[in-house]
């Protein structure tokens, strides 16, 4: 394996987490979402192994491992669970404007092209290139976060979030010091916890996880 | 000699291919469909039987129509074996390929369309009126996605001639390209919006809330039927070989050489037999959509495509 | 003929402006009146289109001064082959159109007198001529007004109809308004030609070769922009248009939808390329994105009309929008220096110019032929003439596929040329407009498809199905006048399409003049069966092959399965075994558009209701079904609503002034005296 051939395994790679990002933005089924983003993770663990191999850094394979076991395995486990006992797993979230939103998604990546640019200039590492759509993935996932309005959905859209700061790390700088992608992943783990901790609070307080009733809780005027 | 008719020889051969290989392919998708739901198929070459009998049976009009109506099978039926002459199917190197790009290539399946939407409101029923709108609404919402999709693959070659596409491709080294792969996604949901398969339309419907293409048909008998029955499995065919041809042209004869014909038959063979199988998975797995969710189905198709685009910009 | 094009269509142009003046005199015999001045209005019509071919194939340039307008302000003459083009699309069209006439005016006799008819068009076409003929802002914006108020009369010709009034007053002062921003713009340009003290700068020869500081050219050409943008009506400027085209007669709406546009598009052309020589890539970009927004939106709205001639006004605002997406990409190629590039930009642009002529001039021809025989332009209660007007129904069917772009017509060859440029648009040097451009492609080919949509529910409303209004209505065929005018447009439509290398060999030298370079050599490379841009290996067409090749094959299969020993039976269509089909249980123009309504419905104000009446017997079931629908435009409250109030509030505050005493106005001219005679 060649660097030239890594380097478009790398930008397919790159490619199709765009993708699931788009993915994540216009699936309706909570399950479906759920395996988008598994499969985020997958990929974005491939490409760390790939960029590691071709950038001879071998703390990247330990990234790789850890987005694999956490990001693949473990929150689409604890959030499987987390919709089973909430009993949400059928649910059909009801979003009316998705080719408005696939265009607004569309906007966002020709934007982060554009602002990515000088970056690229820059820069002399073959994952340049994907910096723009790691950049796009990040603010798919805001995107995502604004236009949903149940809690699992969102939760989703932040840890897809997260996904993209991971890979605009990745492709930036290869990587983040060991010590702090760690942190971050603990971090993860720990608000995965403390989310399912608070959707059932939310459940028993609004007798709903959808977000719009929380509008109940701004002042009267 | 040999080298000034062999063109010509390859025109005729490829045209007859299309001809005949349609009802082949579509037989071919039956029979898999049948042993996939477990029941025994009629055949591979039911189709031919189905046209042959059509052919043979009085033919029957509405009181209302006008030539429009009867004309309408034929200008079809031209308008799909012209583009079947002009697809590189057999050859790169075929005398009309020129006649139209990829984009007048659309162009002339839409007089098709045109046509046969016509036709279907001159009959002066529900019926025909509603195929007509219904299938004016997935074509034109698929337009943009066929037109970024073509953007995409002329990025790729810089070229929209199909022969100079495929010669392109065959020619360079392999390489990955993000670009092409969403391209080509983009454009195996076209290519079921646009010859009506499952899950937008159901080509054995003849339910009134769901069919489409069959609504529009609904009057047409003996040969007319035959003639329209025949270029629609023409169009899957062309439809097949399009995606073969821009997105996996490897097998293909070159210009000037008559030897790599056999070679050249036998991979387009296998590559229309495995989309067929392709097909019928995605029959047998999916169901149809309602009618308004098609405009998401093709807005995800325009998403591919655009993707496709970005992505060459971005990553190649 | 020794004449140059220049002096052939100055000749047109004073015969015009004869016959308008001798048509009063006619006013006793109406009948003699249509058929001498008509007959007199094709032939100038013709020698000012000869006058433009020539011009175009010779590619020279001819000027006279005409000594006569205020002193020391001469009117300056100049046919170029940009105007030579011009003129020759609009005379061309105003050719079959006067032919046309002949048998359509004749219609008015007995309601109402056609002379001021008859005075208004040939002042109308002698204006449009004048516009493109003028070399000065002066003559322009009087060559202007002429159009702009004799095309008033028209519109107003049957101005028993409080709405035709009203659509001509809001015609009247939109072009007012454009007028203005044009007049404000040449006054610039002028300005910065020769100083701002004396007046030397109005030529445009002057103009031409100033150089303006670049931020007073962007106003510049902003102004002029939006000025021309006001006529040709692009959105969100378009209020007027499907007010006005509708209700003039249909030989004046087919001269305005087809030809009358285009003098906005000639001023836009001609102030872009010619007088100001496009600076920033960004002026390029606006012209695209309006283009973008009129093309879709245009297309959009059409689908939603029930009226037919409403309908096709709306289908120009969407085609004077693909025009202008050409211009706005040749703008942008030019910009950055792409010679090449552009000229084929604005040679799709041209070309469309041309053809849209060609098919709208030939379906609103069409419309005047179904509402002379239908008297009305309700679709929704038409259907079935095909068995009717056994001329007609073939010629309008050209149209719709010309209209629709569908090959070997000529609507196709300039959608073509567009998506080959917008194809070419990687070459650009700057990355944010390489990504941009193609989703501008992907809105082009979305108009495209809904154009087809749209003409096919004209086409099948109209004249297929069948009959929908009421019975015993007679229809007849059009008389020979119209038909032949029509013929004449059908295949002016067909000969563009299945010959366009004839064609752009013939208006190659526009590009060559505006922006240095010219295409012909290598889209001609092929020889002339084959349409090359820029390359065979990078695309090609042929129309002659497409369109031999359909007809080949058809007539093929037709000989081989159409057997005579088999008798065809004729039954009553598929009615499901409920029996008792009837027409109005036909798709109508209403519900062909609904899926329009419901996926692109957010962009307009839809108020749909459905009211029933319980069923006494069978509660269940509802009967009488009374479906409204009513759709409005958007911009018309955002846009027109506030400036149409403030005027009307702003009017009552001045309307004090009025006492009705004399000594009051006498009063106010004295104060004005001694106000200027105070600061002089």
């Amino acid at each position: 394996m060649n660097a030239s051939f890594a380097a478009q395994i790398n930008s397919i790679l790159a490619a199709f987490i765009l993708l699931t990002a788009f993915g994540l933005l216009v699936q309706r089924r909570v399950f479906g979402l759920l395996h988008i983003f598994a499969w985020q993770g997958l990929l974005l663990s491939i490409s760390t192994a790939i960029v590691g191999y071709s950038a001879g850094l071998h703390h990247l394979y330990i990234s790789a491992v850890l987005t694999l076991s956490l990001k693949v395995i473990v929150l689409p486990w604890i959030l499987y669970v987390l919709i089973h006992r909430l009993k949400i797993h059928k649910e059909v979230e009801d979003m009316v404007n998705i080719p408005t939103t696939m265009l607004i998604g569309i906007a966002l990546v020709i934007f982060s092209y554009h602002l990515t640019a000088p970056i690229r200039e820059l820069s002399t590492l073959v994952t340049r290139s994907t910096l723009a759509v790691a950049l796009a993935t990040v603010m798919l996932g805001l995107l995502m976060m604004i236009t949903r309005k149940k809690a699992v959905t969102q939760i989703i859209g932040f840890l897809a979030m997260e996904n993209g700061l991971f890979f605009a790390a990745t492709s930036a700088t290869y990587g983040m010091p060991l010590v702090i992608e760690m942190g971050v992943a603990l971090d993860i783990l720990i608000a995965a916890f403390i989310f399912g901790i608070f959707f059932f609070q939310i459940r028993t307080t609004f007798d709903t996880l959808d977000l719009k009733a929380m509008e109940k809780l701004k002042e009267e005027e | 000699m040999i080298n000034e008719a062999y063109p010509v020889f390859m025109e005729s051969l490829q045209v007859i291919m299309v001809l005949v290989a349609a009802p082949l392919l579509v037989g071919w998708i039956r029979m898999l469909k049948c042993w996939s739901q477990g029941r025994t198929s009629a055949g591979i070459f039911q189709p031919f039987r189905d046209l042959s009998k059509l052919f043979i049976k009085e033919t029957v009009l509405a009181e209302n129509v006008s030539w429009i109506f009867t004309a309408t099978p034929y200008i079809v039926f031209g308008a799909t074996v012209l583009a079947g002459a002009i697809i590189p199917i057999l050859s790169v190197d075929l005398p009309l390929s020129a006649t139209a790009d990829i984009i007048a290539l659309v162009a002339i399946f839409a007089i098709a369309r045109f046509f046969m939407a016509l036709a279907a409101t001159d009959i002066g029923t529900a019926f025909g009126g509603m195929g007509a709108s219904r299938e004016m609404m997935v074509s034109s919402l698929a337009e943009p996605a066929v037109l970024m999709s073509v953007f995409t693959v002329s990025l790729v070659s810089s070229s929209t001639s199909l022969s100079h596409m495929a010669h392109t491709l065959t020619s360079s080294p392999i390489v990955l390209r993000p670009s092409l792969a969403f391209a080509f996604l983009a454009f195996v949901l076209i290519a079921i919006a646009e010859t009506g398969r499952i899950p937008v339309d159901n080509p054995s419907t003849h339910l009134e809330l769901t069919m489409i293409h069959e609504a529009m048909i609904l009057e047409y008998s003996g040969r007319h039927l035959a003639l329209i029955e025949w270029s629609n499995m023409m169009k899957l065919f062309l439809f097949a070989s399009l995606g073969i041809a821009s997105f996996f042209p490897w097998g293909i004869a070159g210009a000037d050489n008559i030897k790599m014909l056999p070679m050249a038959l036998l991979a387009l063979a296998l590559k229309l037999a495995l989309a067929g199988i392709f097909v019928v998975v995605i029959e047998t797995v999916l169901a149809k959509m309602r009618v308004f969710r098609v405009p998401e189905f093709l807005g995800f198709a325009f998403l591919l495509a655009t993707l496709g685009m970005l992505s060459h910009f971005i990553l190649e | 003929m020794q004449n140059s094009p220049l002096e052939l269509s100055l000749l047109s142009v004073i015969l015009f402006l004869i016959t308008a003046a001798i048509a009063p005199m006619l006013s006793s015999r109406q009948g003699l009146l249509i058929k001498l001045s008509f007959t007199f209005s094709s032939v100038s019509a013709f020698i000012a289109a000869m006058s433009g071919f020539m011009s175009v194939s010779a590619g020279t340039v001819d000027r006279i001064t005409l000594l006569i307008g205020l002193p020391d302000l001469p009117f300056y003459l100049r046919l170029d082959p940009l105007s030579g083009f011009f003129a020759a699309i609009i005379s061309l069209l105003g050719f079959f159109i006067s032919i046309y006439s002949i048998g359509y005016v004749r219609a008015f006799i007995g309601h109402r007198s056609v002379t001021p008819l008859v005075v208004f068009y040939n002042l109308f076409m002698a204006g449009m001529l004048l516009v493109l003929l003028s070399d000065d802002a002066y003559f322009f914006m009087v060559s202007w007004e002429l159009m702009a108020v004799s095309s008033f009369f028209l519109v107003c010709f049957e101005d028993d109809h409080a709405q035709n009034r009203r659509a001509g007053f809001l015609y009247l002062i939109m072009a007012h308004i454009g007028a203005v921003l044009i007049l404000l713009s040449f006054g610039l340009m002028a300005g910065f030609a020769n100083g701002f003290e004396n007046f030397s700068g109005y030529t445009f020869s002057a103009m031409r070769y100033s150089h303006m500081p670049d931020v007073w050219a962007t106003v510049a050409f902003l102004l002029a922009f939006f000025g021309f943008a006001m006529k040709a009506g692009v959105f969100p400027l378009h209020a007027w248009l499907p007010e006005a085209h509708p209700v003039a007669p249909s030989n004046v709406s087919a001269l305005m939808s087809g030809v009358m546009l285009k003098t906005a598009i000639y001023g836009i052309i001609r102030v872009a390329f010619d007088l100001l020589h496009v600076s920033d890539w960004w002026w390029g970009g606006i012209v695209l994105i309006f283009g973008l927004i009129s093309a879709v939106m245009g297309v959009l709205y059409a689908l939603m009309q029930n009226d037919l001639k409403r309908l096709l006004a709306y289908s120009s605002v969407e085609n004077i929008g693909l025009i202008l997406v050409s211009i706005g990409l040749a703008m942008i190629f030019k910009s950055f220096n792409m010679g090449v590039l552009a000229s084929l930009a604005l040679m799709a642009a041209l070309y469309h110019s041309f053809n849209h002529a060609m098919f709208k001039g030939l379906l609103f021809m069409g419309a005047g032929a179904v509402l002379h025989s239908t008297h009305q332009r309700n679709m929704e209660s038409m259907g079935g003439l095909i068995h009717k007007m056994k001329w007609t129904a073939p010629l309008m069917l050209l149209g719709c596929l010309a209209a629709s772009g569908l090959p070997p017509l000529n609507g196709f060859v300039s959608e073509w040329l567009t998506f080959q440029s917008f194809l070419l648009s990687p070459a650009l040097p700057s990355s944010l407009l390489n990504l941009l451009i193609p989703l501008g492609a992907a809105l082009v080919a979305l108009t495209g498809a809904l154009a087809a949509r749209c003409y096919i529910k004209v086409y099948g409303v109209t004249f297929l199905g069948r009959w929908r209004g009421e019975h015993n209505t007679v229809i007849q065929e059009a008389g020979w006048a119209m038909r032949l005018g029509m013929i004449m447009a059908a295949l002016a439509c067909l000969a563009l399409g299945v010959f366009p290398t004839f064609v752009i060999g013939w208006m190659d030298v526009i590009p060559e003049m505006l922006v240095e370079a010219k295409i012909s050599t290598s889209a001609n490379a092929s020889g002339w069966l084959w349409l090359t841009p820029v390359a065979a290996e990078r695309a090609s067409y042929s129309a002659p092959l497409v369109f031999l090749g359909v007809l080949a094959i058809i007539l093929a299969i037709y000989k081989a399965f159409r057997s005579k020993s088999m008798p065809v039976r004729r039954v009553p269509a598929w009615d499901c075994g409920l029996g008792g089909l009837t027409n109005r249980m036909q798709y109508s123009s209403t519900s062909f558009s609904m899926p329009t309504r419901r996926i692109y419905g957010f962009l307009f104000n839809i108020k749909e209701t459905v009211k029933y009446g319980v069923n006494p017997y069978l509660p269940m079931f509802n009967n009488k079904f009374i479906y409204h629908l009513k759709i409005r435009d958007r911009i018309w409250h955002i846009f027109y609503k506030p400036f149409a109030d403030a005027s009307f509030w702003i009017a009552r505050r001045v309307s004090r002034l009025q006492h009705g005493r004399i000594q009051i106005y006498l009063l106010y001219s004295f104060i004005t005296l001694i106000i200027l005679l105070v600061f002089a």
